[in-house]
């Protein structure tokens, strides 16, 4: 039945996939493309949408190759599909967490990796900035090239956005000055992103 | 253990409703919302509780931003919580794409999306700098965990692994909990 193979092939694809994003994009693809769901082409597109729409690349892909193939029941099932190991995993994790809480070797772990984590979330700030205050990605040099100063191959990558920079700076100033809502701040920026087209023409 | 009513559960479907609908741009987009909306409206979790989740949810399977809210609403209101956060949180993107899949890919071309999404992304870069912010400040409060973010950071910038990573602080955290315990034993033996 086209349903339940919906669902248990999205089932495998959440199931396995770590990190989010972009990790999980070869596997998905490799998955539908067997099945004859889905072309290199499409798959391609369906990146770019996924970008442009909310919510994550898993679910949106699993929506869209639902709704494909077998209409509205069919996005169910794939869309239930990819985001059930998640309540099964999460459930039985959170369950253990709130549990041992207290306990003093799990303490001293996430004394540890709070700050670890808050490395990974200033790096996703570099990471995003490549992509919106930049024209195109910086050609990140090994480490050891770092090591031995060689780094003019990313001085040479950089190319300000400025209509980026400019939203960027207008965006920063309204929540860190005027507290604006962060969905508020989304569609004010969205707004700013057109304007800036229409106006200057970038 | 009070009961969980349904008024409690459509709250918890609303807050993750809004977290679906805005969060453009990759999972570390929701962390401004989350933020805003369950931690400082509903106080439904602190900083610190929603770091280590975010910590946790990247080294198990599926996708971060399904795994958070589920996380959030099963510490809010047990299994129940989690169905109704994961119904929330997917149901926009979902909403979205069954209604214009058809016309789905004019939209990667269409001049003025491009721009709103540049836009957005910026906007975004803004929101999470900020956010980044408000957590080292509640975060790092000595000088040992302030070095251990600035070697993650580093490290992940050049390596972009963060299961690797995480699994690397997990050890760290094991390692300075036995040396710990070693020092209060050691301390014992002398008095």
């Amino acid at each position: 039945m086209i349903y339940w193979l919906l669902f248990w092939t999205f089932f495998k694809i959440g199931a396995v996939s770590f990190g989010g994003g972009y990790a999980m994009i070869p596997l998905i693809q490799e998955q539908l493309e067997a099945l004859g769901w889905m072309n290199a082409e499409e798959f391609a597109n369906i990146l770019a949408v996924s970008e442009m729409t909310p919510g994550p690349l898993a679910t949106n892909t699993a929506t869209y190759v639902g709704a494909k193939t077998a209409g509205v029941l069919g996005s169910m099932a794939a869309t239930i599909g990819v985001t059930f190991p998640s309540l099964i995993i999460i459930t039985l994790v959170a369950r253990f967490f709130i549990q041992f809480k207290e306990n003093r070797m799990v303490n001293s772990i996430l004394q540890t990796i709070r700050p670890v984590t808050i490395g990974l979330i200033s790096s996703a700030v570099v990471f995003i900035s490549q992509t919106s205050l930049l024209k195109s990605e910086i050609q990140l040099p090994g480490f050891f090239d770092v090591l031995k100063g060689n780094i003019s191959g990313i001085i040479n990558s950089i190319q300000p956005n400025f209509a980026g920079i400019a939203i960027f700076i207008i965006i920063l100033v309204a929540i860190a000055k005027y507290k604006l809502h962060p969905i508020f701040a989304i569609m004010f920026s969205a707004l700013l992103g057109i304007a800036s087209y229409l106006v200057f023409g970038v | 253990m009070k009961k969980v009513c349904l008024k409690e559960l459509f709250e918890i479907f609303i807050t993750f409703f809004k977290i679906g609908a805005f969060t453009l741009g990759g999972g570390y987009a929701m962390l401004p919302l989350i933020e805003n909306e369950v931690v400082e409206k509903k106080k439904w979790a602190t900083q610190e509780e929603i770091i280590d989740i975010f910590a946790i949810v990247q080294s198990v399977p599926g996708v971060v931003a399904v795994n958070t809210s589920i996380f959030i609403g099963y510490k809010r209101a047990k299994l129940k919580g989690g169905i109704t956060a994961v119904l929330g949180v997917v149901l926009p993107s979902f909403l979205i794409i069954l209604a214009i899949y058809q016309l789905l890919f004019s939209l990667s071309n269409n001049i003025y999306a491009i721009k709103a999404f540049g836009g957005v992304r910026a906007g975004v870069t803004a929101l999470i700098l900020v956010t980044a912010i408000k957590l080292i400040k509640t975060t790092i409060k000595d000088v040992i965990s302030a070095v251990i973010a600035i070697i993650s950071f580093v490290l992940i910038l050049f390596f972009d692994n963060d299961i690797f990573i995480i699994l690397a602080g997990v050890t760290l955290g094991i390692v300075r909990h036995l040396v710990s315990n070693i020092k209060v034993l050691r301390k014992e033996q002398k008095s």
